[in-house]
């Protein structure tokens, strides 16, 4: 398949892993910070087949991860309700908040369906007049053009019976917050491809500078992981640390001005929650007033819903990097993707899923 | 010169245009109903006696025994429908033991509503698919429920056949050393539903993969009775049949590197919307477990077979890591291809 059997390939793959050896001399710490990043490397055994010396440590770009329980319990409070469509990307479903996930709400007769794109969830709003369309609007930098667009649609159209229950996570403020942390191990990171995509790296350069760290923006396919390890490596062999683009069939350095003038348009800069992390300052998104009609947490009054997060689970020292999955000793055992103990092991992005899928063998 | 369907065999002209309660009460609209939509189709010497039984001739020896329900969603998708899906699933569970399906049952729950059109082209479908299979329909059912009580229609077959002697399948028989067998690309079927599958407006050409495959097993007969195992990896795709195997026999699964085939429209679909295609449900392909000695020419029989032209040998039995199915990587790194929690979901991004 073009675009991505060339970025597969396990010639040029074993030449680029010969060439990493080749450059390491001492132990790295690297962090990978997108979801989908951990999920290629667990999949395609990149760590592996690494030098010893270099360790990588999950970042927390997994949008499933890091929403917060809060508003998973304010989804499974709005999508019960009998005027409501509830629509949402597939692996919210499964999420557990404190009693319950997406999917028993639906068995107990909630109307909760599954849309690939909000543009999706306005056509739903459309058809149905009568009822109440909410669309859970999850992600990074990465998905908020979308759900920022169909806010946007919704407006021009005066469809009244649409809203987003929003939970937008921004991972730079969230990698400065890592590398400000006494317990910080992290040397390098692979930053996200499609945040990039989106944004840009300008916002990069600062953090490359006052941690002292190289940020090298890497795609998803195994050769575009390799790739990005072998040149944050270089980097920190050779002590620079700026910020390198490794991702450039798709990323520019301004990013993308028409996403980033929607997402302006609709949403504000505000103080987020992230799961196992806590409160990150302006690290997500919100609906501007202008649009607050479109605000689902306002329009349907379950801002009082607040909810502490279960103890036994670490998947906050697993998202900072602190912690392998397997270093749980619920992992495996309490926890696993059928009975998940926190929203590491739920999403097949989270680094505690994608250990229990890939990799609990162990004899090559 | 080929003659379209719908003009072979038009809709029998009834009473009504829908299915009514009154169809399965067992009254006048009920026989109307068997006679014209039913009967003609599925006939046959046993199923005309129109007894409350069917009773059938026993050759002796032993008897696979299958049912299965089909309520997909939607009715037709590219490829194929609940029809020929409902034969097909049936026929090949009987048939994955070796035996040649020969007897099945049909029973139909109707909604109130279901156009006979549309129930016409079903039974039409059934019909196609039991003759290519060689499968007799001697019993059947049919129930209809309140609008809103059923989606459409639900269908429930129940087949037989009988296990020739000295043929002895089973997912317990694997063997370190065995060779893994699969007649041809997976994910098809899964793949065509959910994107067909009103809600999701994606548009793609990928059909389902739905055969009945008796005849191929027949042909691997012909090469060797010793074939150790074999499944159809419907629900939960190649990945969970596998495992199945691994569990069932205690030995480890070992599969080589990229040697599933996945057809490359299935493949695009599956990276759009990040599933794996070794969890997706497949409706017309197997996987036979069998001696190394005979499986290069167990793959040549496949392949003369139309339902196994693309067949590989994909992997191979193991005595390490018991219980676990593991599958290189191009860098050449091993990782476990495990169980499936539920239904793979969509990711965000």
């Amino acid at each position: 398949m073009k675009y991505l059997d060339e970025f597969r390939d396990p010639v040029v793959a074993k030449k680029i892993l010969a060439e990493i050896h080749a450059v390491t001399t001492q132990p790295w710490v690297i962090m990978e910070i997108c979801g989908g990043q951990t999920h290629s490397i667990i999949r395609n055994g990149i760590d592996q087949v690494l030098p010893k010396e270099i360790e990588l440590v999950h970042g927390p770009g997994c949008p499933v991860c890091v929403t917060p329980l809060e508003i998973i319990d304010q989804a499974l409070e709005i999508a019960g309700r009998p005027d409501v469509i509830f629509t949402s990307f597939g692996d919210m479903l499964r999420v557990p908040g404190s009693h319950k996930d997406l999917f028993m709400v639906r068995s107990e007769g909630g109307d909760v369906r599954t849309v690939f794109s909000p543009l999706e969830s306005l056509k739903i709003a459309r058809e149905n007049p009568d009822k109440e369309v909410v669309f859970f609007a999850v992600g990074f930098e990465t998905t908020a053009p979308g759900n920022a667009m169909a806010i946007a649609q919704a407006a021009k159209e005066g469809l009244s019976n649409f809203s987003e229950l929003v939970s937008h996570a921004l991972v730079p403020p969230a990698m400065e917050t890592l590398l400000s942390s006494p317990s910080n191990r992290v040397q390098g990171y692979l930053a996200a491809g499609h945040v990039c995509t989106v944004m840009g790296w300008d916002e990069y350069d600062p953090i490359a500078k006052k941690y002292e760290v190289p940020i090298v923006i890497t795609g998803f396919e195994p050769l575009d992981v390799l790739d990005g390890i072998l040149h944050t490596v270089k980097q920190l062999e050779a002590g620079t640390h700026h910020v390198e683009n490794r991702y450039t069939r798709i990323v520019e350095q301004g990013g993308n001005k028409a996403a980033q003038n929607i997402i302006r348009d609709i949403f504000e800069i505000t103080d987020r929650k992230w799961r196992g992390i806590g409160e990150i300052p302006v690290s997500g998104f919100k609906i501007t007033q202008k649009y607050a009609a479109y605000d689902a947490e306002l329009k349907f009054e379950v801002t009082d819903i607040h909810t502490e997060e279960p103890e036994i689970c670490i998947s906050g020292v697993i998202l900072q990097g602190l912690k392998k999955p397997h270093d749980c000793p619920a992992f495996g055992k309490e926890c696993t993707p059928q009975t998940p103990l926190g929203a590491t092991m739920v999403s097949s992005e989270g680094a505690c899923a994608a250990y229990f899928k890939y990799q609990r063998i162990l004899d090559n | 010169m080929d003659i379209p369907e719908a003009l072979a065999c038009p809709v029998p002209i009834l009473t009504h245009d829908t299915v009514q309660l009154a169809h399965g009460a067992g009254g006048k609209l009920s026989s109307e109903m068997i006679d014209k939509i039913f009967l003609p189709r599925f006939t046959n010497t046993t199923l005309e006696k129109m007894e409350d039984q069917a009773i059938l001739e026993n050759p002796g020896g032993r008897i696979a025994f299958s049912t299965d329900t089909f309520v997909v969603d939607p009715i037709f998708f590219p490829g194929g429908d609940i029809g020929d899906l409902a034969i097909n699933g049936t026929v090949n569970d009987v048939a994955m033991s070796g035996a040649q399906p020969k007897f099945m049952s049909v029973g139909f729950i109707l909604e109130e509503g279901l156009p006979f059109e549309i129930l016409h082209r079903i039974v039409l479908s059934m019909e196609k698919a039991a003759k290519l299979a060689g499968v007799q329909i001697v019993a059947g059912d049919t129930k209809v429920v309140n609008r809103g009580s059923c989606d459409k229609l639900f269908i429930n077959t129940t087949g037989f056949g009988f296990v020739p002697d000295d043929v002895h399948i089973s997912a317990a028989n694997l063997k370190p050393g065995d060779k893994i067998l699969l007649s041809g690309t997976v994910a098809d079927h899964g793949m065509a539903v959910m994107t067909s599958r009103e809600g999701l407006s994606f548009q793609s050409k990928v059909t389902s993969d739905t055969a009945g495959l008796n005849h191929l097993v027949a042909d691997m007969l012909q090469v060797s009775k010793d074939i150790h195992a074999m499944r159809d990896p419907t629900r939960g795709g190649l990945a969970t049949s596998l495992n199945e195997f691994a569990h069932s026999s205690q030995v480890g699964i070992q599969l080589f590197t990229d040697t599933i085939p996945v057809k490359e429209n299935v493949r695009g679909a599956c990276e759009i919307l990040g599933i794996d295609p070794l969890y997706v449900a497949n409706e017309g392909k197997l996987l036979a477990i069998v001696p190394t000695e005979i499986a290069a020419e167990m793959l040549v029989a496949m392949q003369a077979n139309p339902l196994g032209q693309a067949a590989v040998i994909i992997g191979e039995v193991t005595d390490k890591h018991p219980g676990i199915v593991a599958l290189r990587t191009g860098l050449g790194a091993n990782r476990i291809v495990d169980m499936p929690v539920g239904e793979q979901l969509p990711r965000i991004c």
